[in-house]
């Protein structure tokens, strides 16, 4: 067995301590309980502060529990936030693209649009923020699959004749995007329509939703059927800028 | 050749922004940083000009940084600002003689109201445009005077020097240099708004000494070159931060109109050439002025409290621990349950002015929880838009098709729909959420030649959102008439001393 990491430990004894006592703790309580520095424990609180696992109340300076810590099995960041953040990005990502963007996060086991940017060419299009879309024949939905713990999807249904339906299938296409670090659909959803999409990552690079483009395949794909490397990288640096902007580490 | 680009700098309410924008329009890097509030008094707001400028030099090189570019691939900067927020500093020094007083700030509540008992004071709005209110810079400027020792001495030897926040940055940037914009200079009451320059009779009113005002300019033109913050490169343009927004969102001809939706949110109409004779609580104002060309007007209508309502639910009530998830809390719940906020926290702006309301909470039952409270907190914002629409369209008998929309605010699904409900228009957010800065990139662009002219702007605007009507007629008409009745329930609150 590897080492353990002397910090996690220490930071898991000041939650356990956090959840089991009468509410808020100071500092000295803390590192007194502990046997721990003043500086060391005050370093560790201040790192669960900022992934929001510990809170510090405005008056007291006391210490207790966060809020992102007592939702950690439901949804990380939410979606109203996630929108919020992003849409600065979505909107450049939209122009340079020529194309539709659209945000996803997954959602009782399917694609959730929390976000749309229309394509830019001023038609007639309907906001379809709320929408959902299967996890494993949308390029959002593979993205979000691809880095979730978990195995693979079961049932996967047919939507056109290219939809990857075998789980070995769809398990090496997902490989290939955590390999490549984006994914693309072309035509495994709609006939004629095309997709490319990023990870959007939060803090310590955990990934919480997906930034895509999509369009025609004519316009999305190269005469083999490749998304074009330009719409690739614009979409990747969206979802980069994004990352950077929600706390997540350059890499 | 390397490509150019220009940067914007919006100098608002909460933070100060530099934003990189490239020639098609879209945002390439944006560096932020906030600035503290002070609230010495309940009704005073006050801001550190020096803490802002020193934002600005923190932010310059940090925004190139982003952007991957060199500070000589930058063609221009433009300025927006937060209007109305006035500071007075030291001409040799350089140093503010006291905080910045913020367009929020009431304290002149008292000097407003003497003053408009004063012969004299009808005569001012006709010839400023603006209703005597604490919300514009004269009385702000009248109050410092006042409260300073030997201030007005020094003003009238022309030791200080006052300005608002794009005088006060090009003041630093090109270390000297002292002027404002006519769209700036349009919300202090010291100007004549149809001649664009500074009125005699407006600055005897108040007791201005004329030594410390700056130099009116147009708004696109030249401002000098910088020295500081961004070395060598041209300031294009300034404009208030809401006439940026109307430039930014390609408002150029009569009849079109855009709302911004941030800390207050402010409906502005294009008027054209024309000053139309504001009624209905509207103000009238410049929108923007070419260099060499007659000026462009506009109708504004301003609500005071729309995202403030929500930092205040953040903040104050924590009911929520982040602004966007207002709409996570407003979406548990089907409606308001019957309750309305009505947010006159500093008194009501268009198109009442009632500066003596104060807010309420009305319809509250043991029904209530905190999600129709959020609901009612967006509502408010929904049907303040409402009011507003309705004086632009009784005043410029023109019906309103269709809403531009832009401003943090926007990022909210379910207020651009309840907007929609309510307006019964669609709603229309362009594929640039940031239109005060890109206004300013725009102008700034404009005045050194980087974009050629109006039409050349306009082909940049595209839609990225819209929002269409859904409401049932009769439930808007009630939910309508029940917002008005909360409404005048906020009246007469603050009783004269």
């Amino acid at each position: 067995m590897p080492g353990t990491v002397q910090s996690i430990e220490r930071a898991a004894a000041i939650l356990r301590m956090l959840a089991g006592g009468r509410g808020r703790l100071g500092l000295s309580e803390i590192a007194r309980s502990l046997d721990l520095a003043k500086g060391t424990t005050h370093g560790i609180l201040r790192t669960l502060q900022g992934v929001g696992f510990v809170e510090q109340d405005r008056g007291s300076g006391q210490y207790q529990l966060g809020a992102a810590l007592l939702h950690l099995g439901t949804s990380y960041l939410d979606i109203n936030e996630l929108r919020s953040r992003s849409i600065n990005w979505a909107d450049p990502l939209a122009a340079r693209s020529g194309e539709a963007v659209r945000i996803g996060t997954v959602l009782e086991g399917q694609a959730l649009v929390v976000h749309h940017v229309f394509r830019p060419d001023d038609t007639f299009q309907t906001l379809d923020v709320g929408a959902l879309l299967p996890l494993h024949a949308t390029a959002l939905g593979k993205v979000l699959i691809a880095y979730r713990a978990g195995p693979v999807p079961a049932d996967l249904p047919a939507y056109t004749r290219k939809t990857l339906t075998a789980p070995r299938e769809l398990a090496a296409a997902l490989d290939q995007v955590r390999e490549h670090g984006w994914a693309a659909d072309v035509e495994e959803f709609t006939l004629g329509q095309a997709a490319v999409a990023a990870p959007i990552r939060g803090y310590g690079g955990l990934v919480i939703g997906a930034i895509g483009v999509s369009g025609q395949v004519e316009r999305i794909c190269d005469s083999h059927y490749h998304p074009h490397p330009h719409l690739v990288t614009s979409v990747r640096d969206a979802a980069r800028a994004i990352s950077r902007d929600l706390g997540a580490a350059r890499r | 050749m390397t490509e150019s680009y220009v940067v914007a700098i919006d100098q608002g309410t909460t933070s100060t922004r530099c934003i990189v924008f490239d020639r098609r329009g879209q945002l390439v890097s944006l560096a932020q940083q906030e600035h503290k509030q002070h609230f010495p008094k309940p009704g005073w707001v006050e801001h550190d000009a020096m803490e802002i400028w020193r934002n600005v030099e923190r932010l310059a090189p940090r925004v190139l940084r982003r952007a991957g570019i060199t500070i000589d691939q930058v063609a221009a900067v433009g300025i927006a600002n937060q209007r109305e927020t006035t500071v007075i500093w030291d001409r040799v020094t350089g140093i503010p003689v006291g905080h910045a007083i913020i367009w929020q700030d009431t304290r002149t509540d008292a000097l407003v109201h003497s003053l408009g008992a004063l012969p004299g004071a009808a005569a001012v709005s006709d010839i400023s445009g603006l209703p005597l209110a604490t919300y514009f810079s004269g009385p702000r400027l009248r109050w410092m005077l006042d409260h300073t020792p030997g201030l007005q001495q020094r003003a009238e030897r022309g030791e200080v020097l006052c300005g608002t926040m794009e005088t006060w940055l090009i003041w630093n940037m090109t270390r000297g240099s002292h002027v404002t914009d006519v769209t700036n200079a349009s919300r202090t009451m010291l100007l004549d708004v149809h001649e664009l320059d500074w009125s005699a009779e407006a600055l005897d009113f108040f007791g201005i000494p004329r030594a410390m005002l700056p130099e009116v300019r147009a708004s696109i033109g030249a401002f000098g070159t910088a020295s500081e913050a961004f070395p060598g490169v041209r300031i294009g343009a300034a404009l208030g931060d809401q006439q940026a927004a109307l430039f930014g969102q390609t408002c150029f001809t009569s009849g079109e109109a855009k709302c911004t939706y941030g800390t207050g949110s402010f409906l502005l109409l294009n008027t054209g050439t024309e000053l139309v004779k504001p009624g209905h609580g509207l103000i009238g104002t410049v929108a923007y002025q070419v260099a060499g060309e007659s000026a462009c007007y506009a109708l504004e209508g301003s609500i005071a409290m729309t995202g403030s309502l929500v930092q205040w639910f953040r903040d104050q009530l924590e009911l929520i621990s982040s602004a966007p998830e207002i709409e996570t809390l407003a979406r548990t719940v089907a409606d308001n349950g019957g309750c309305y906020i009505v947010p006159a926290f500093s008194g009501l702006y268009a198109p009442h002015w009632r500066s003596e309301a104060r807010g309420v909470i009305v319809g509250l039952t043991s029904y209530i929880t905190k999600g129709h409270l959020a609901r009612a907190v967006l509502e408010a914002t929904a049907w303040q838009t409402r009011e507003v629409v309705d004086a632009m369209n009784a005043t410029s008998g023109l019906a309103l098709k269709t809403l531009k929309v832009d401003g943090g605010m926007t990022a909210d699904n379910l207020l651009m729909q309840m907007i929609a409900d309510v307006l019964d228009v669609p709603v229309v957010r362009p594929l640039a959420v940031e239109t005060v800065s890109l206004g300013a990139a725009y102008a700034a662009g404009l005045a050194v030649g980087y974009w050629p002219d109006l039409d050349g702007l306009r082909r940049n605007w595209h839609i990225a959102g819209q929002w269409m009507p859904a409401m049932d007629p009769a439930l808007r008409d009630t939910e309508y008439a029940n917002w008005q009745r909360a409404v005048q329930r906020t009246f007469d609150w603050i009783q004269p001393a």
